[in-house]
């Protein structure tokens, strides 16, 4: 009864709540099958709503009305409006998905199926797959080029960056890059590619004109065991100058100077740090702490960590809602 | 005898695929899996009988995502199964290097996978993915033979450290009477004294052949095991060593002294295990029972490995030349994934595969090894099993 009521206040605040729609934190929590939301103004917890089983990847429609949450043992994408957090339906994603790219245009969602190595087209309008592309072994890391042309897939068995072509939906290009790639980032202007190497270690920067690798940032933490340096989760400030990177079991975010490429600072933040999102206005940015359900908060300019939110059991995903 | 060859199908969808840009027919890469069963007794739980396709059932999966890579790569992968006795297994051997293939996956136990070694001299490299023996790994070393299953002073040292962490130092150790059961307990003599553990009390559970799996079998062994374990000296633990899975499956909660049981029973260090879910272990195990329609054995685990270590040096070197492939995976730049959360590197010194160790419940991985608390000035991995001061291996030049 606890529960209930709690939610429902939940339910009222966030309908009370209507000026600050905007810039609203969504976090999926894969063991205990909910998102909680955080308020980006105060950091509360404005409430936890189920939303299917097993969620990892989140993304956010460009007008901030549609939540899309990949419910991986459901094997489908859910649809929730992020007012609400009510179901507005579902899409078909494919076996197990993991993660998503949206096209920039809002439409169509790209998601990676991991244990069916293709890649799955789906109109977010239509709610029809359009295509299936066959990709390498357990795709995982989604990004798409900022003229939503190319989408990138990383696989994680394969080791490589798959450039897909988003009119054609065919493979382009393959990249190899180091053991494990988790995710993939473009920088805002279109001319670098980030590709993380959870078993590697590294980040890739890849041209991704001419498609190779221009560089590997590698990183090293006194105290922490090489092996424990797993990055994960990247995200690049819209001016290009700091790339943020999560380093999984080490406990910390990678500063990165995004103009020559050097790790600049690392900052202390939850256990096994996962995902990574900036509020809009990319003062702050939100990392999802797996092994100790918290998520960090951190002052982008000042590359301070300032608070940490309890969320719910192994957040994973995190997106905020656009301005 | 033959049991077929996978790879071919997805080596015909590889052909089909248009969007790798490959211009030429795929390179392809040619390996084997030669498993030899030993008819020995059943186990003593039916929920461990070895399934038909036990070891195979991991290669294939390894084919299947070596091929997926091999896609984008102009290359594809496949491998002969073939199973042997101990008898037949030098004629098979023969067969597969005369047909010149150059990477052969042995699942047998030490004394077979050493006679295949010296068979197969310079011809092809053997990758062991069953034999513990650690002489194997010292005195008996082979160059031509990568171990991809760990080692038992690996699996010892694994357990060893945890049992360390929990303050646990004060151990009964039960071995039975067969050679690995031997092998097995000198192991974890090893390992307690490398750890700092103390043997209190060792006794021997001789294998008489009695009766284990009948009707009235569970009665006697309820009244022999605690009789059998009483009046020892204060210990902690009752650690077993029974490779032949004689006795230890009976020890929990039968002990004379409420004690827990590690070892060959209760807490069980392995190289996989099915429930294993960390370092995006669920996907791989998603992958293997779609494919088996089972859960995942040790065997498979360790043939997949070994399979996608030929599979790794293809692509890294964007080859399938047997020599450049060989020389690669011996060098230090080598390096594979297998969802233990690192890289997995072969040892120079005596061609052990380093890799984590599970220590396993029936159900569950308890914990896995290194401790943090265990450190290293190379890897910390190689706080695990014999290191590069202590080896007793001496490569001879290839002949």
């Amino acid at each position: 009864m606890k529960h209930l009521l709690s939610a429902t206040t939940g339910l009222a605040l966030l309908i009370s709540a209507d000026a600050a729609l905007a810039n609203r934190v969504f976090v999926t929590n894969e063991r205990s099958n909910d998102v909680t939301v955080i308020d980006g103004e105060t950091f509360e917890v404005i409430g936890t709503y189920p939303v299917g089983n097993r969620p990892r990847g989140i993304t956010i429609s460009p007008d901030g009305t549609e939540l899309y949450v990949c419910a991986s043992d459901d094997n489908l994408v859910r649809v929730f409006d992020p007012n609400t957090m009510e179901e507005l339906h579902t899409l078909p994603s494919g076996p197990d998905p993991e993660l998503f790219v949206l096209h920039p245009s809002g439409n169509p969602l790209f998601i990676a199926n991991e244990d069916d190595n293709i890649v799955t087209v789906v109109d977010t309008e239509t709610h029809q797959v359009l295509a299936e592309v066959p990709v390498g072994v357990e795709p995982e890391g989604m990004g798409v080029s900022p003229d939503g042309a190319v989408v990138i897939n990383t696989s994680e068995t394969t080791n490589m960056a798959h450039f897909i072509d988003t009119e054609t939906f065919e493979i382009t290009a393959n990249v190899l890059v180091d053991s494990r790639p988790r995710f993939a980032q473009y920088t805002a202007d279109g001319s670098k590619l980030y590709v993380t190497s959870e078993i590697g270690g590294t980040v890739s920067v890849i041209d991704p004109a001419t498609q190779q690798i221009t560089k590997k940032i590698s990183f090293e933490i006194p105290g922490v065991l090489p092996e424990a340096i797993q990055p994960v989760g990247a995200r690049v400030t819209s001016d290009g100058t700091k790339l943020f990177v999560a380093l999984g079991p080490a406990n910390r975010v990678a500063v990165v100077d995004a103009r020559t490429d050097e790790v600049t600072d690392y900052l202390l933040v939850g256990q096994r740090v996962w995902q990574l999102a900036f509020s809009p206005d990319e003062k702050w940015l939100y990392t999802t702490n797996g092994n100790s359900n918290d998520v960090s908060i951190i002052d982008v300019e000042a590359n301070e960590v300032v608070r940490s939110v309890q969320v719910g059991q192994q957040p994973w995903g995190v997106v905020v809602a656009p301005d | 005898m033959l049991k077929g060859i996978i790879g071919l199908l997805a080596g015909a969808a590889a052909l089909a695929q248009p969007a790798a840009a490959q211009t030429q027919d795929p390179v392809l890469i040619r390996t084997a899996v030669l498993r030899v069963d030993d008819p020995g007794l059943p186990p003593i739980s039916r929920l461990d009988l070895p399934p038909d396709d036990l070891g195979f059932a991991g290669a294939r999966l390894a084919i299947e995502d070596n091929d997926t890579t091999g896609r984008f790569m102009g290359q594809d992968f496949e491998a002969t199964e073939v199973t042997a006795s101990p008898e037949t297994a030098g004629a098979e051997m023969a067969k597969l290097l005369e047909d010149g293939i150059e990477f052969v996956v042995v699942l047998a136990d030490d004394a077979v996978t050493l006679e295949l070694a010296d068979q197969v001299g310079d011809q092809a490299m053997l990758l062991n993915a069953r034999a513990r023996g650690d002489n194997l790994r010292g005195e008996d070393c082979r160059f031509n033979t990568i171990h991809v299953a760990p080692s038992r002073a690996m699996l010892a040292d694994g357990l060893t450290q945890f049992l360390m962490w929990k303050n646990w130092p004060r151990w009964f150790l039960i071995h039975g009477s067969h050679p690995d059961d031997q092998a097995m307990a000198e192991a974890y003599r090893r390992s307690a004294e490398k750890f700092g553990a103390q043997i209190v009390e060792e006794r021997e559970y001789e294998d008489t052949g009695g009766a284990r799996r009948t009707d009235s079998g569970h009665v006697q062994v309820q009244a022999q095991v605690p009789v059998f374990t009483q009046r020892a000296a204060e210990h902690d633990v009752v650690m077993t060593a029974d490779e032949a899975d004689v006795f230890a499956a009976y020890m929990p909660y039968l002990t004379w002294d409420p004690r827990p049981v590690a070892g060959s029973a209760g807490l069980v260090p392995r190289s996989w295990h099915p429930a294993m879910e960390a370092w995006g272990g669920t996907q791989f195990q998603n992958r293997f029972e779609s494919l088996a329609n089972r859960p995942i054995r040790e065997d498979d685990y360790q043939a997949w490995l070994a399979l996608r270590i030929v599979g790794e040096a293809a692509t890294r070197k964007q080859s399938g030349d047997p020599e450049v492939l060989k020389e690669f995976i011996l060098s230090p730049e080598f390096d594979v994934a297998g969802f233990k959360g690192q890289a997995l590197t072969v040892r120079d010194w005596d061609h052990q595969v380093r890799q984590p160790i599970l220590l396993t419940t029936g159900v569950l991985t308890t914990s896995v090894s290194p401790q943090d608390q265990y450190l290293h000035q190379t890897s910390q991995l190689d706080t695990l099993g014999v290191d590069r001061p202590e080896t007793q291996c001496q490569f001879q030049e290839a002949s």
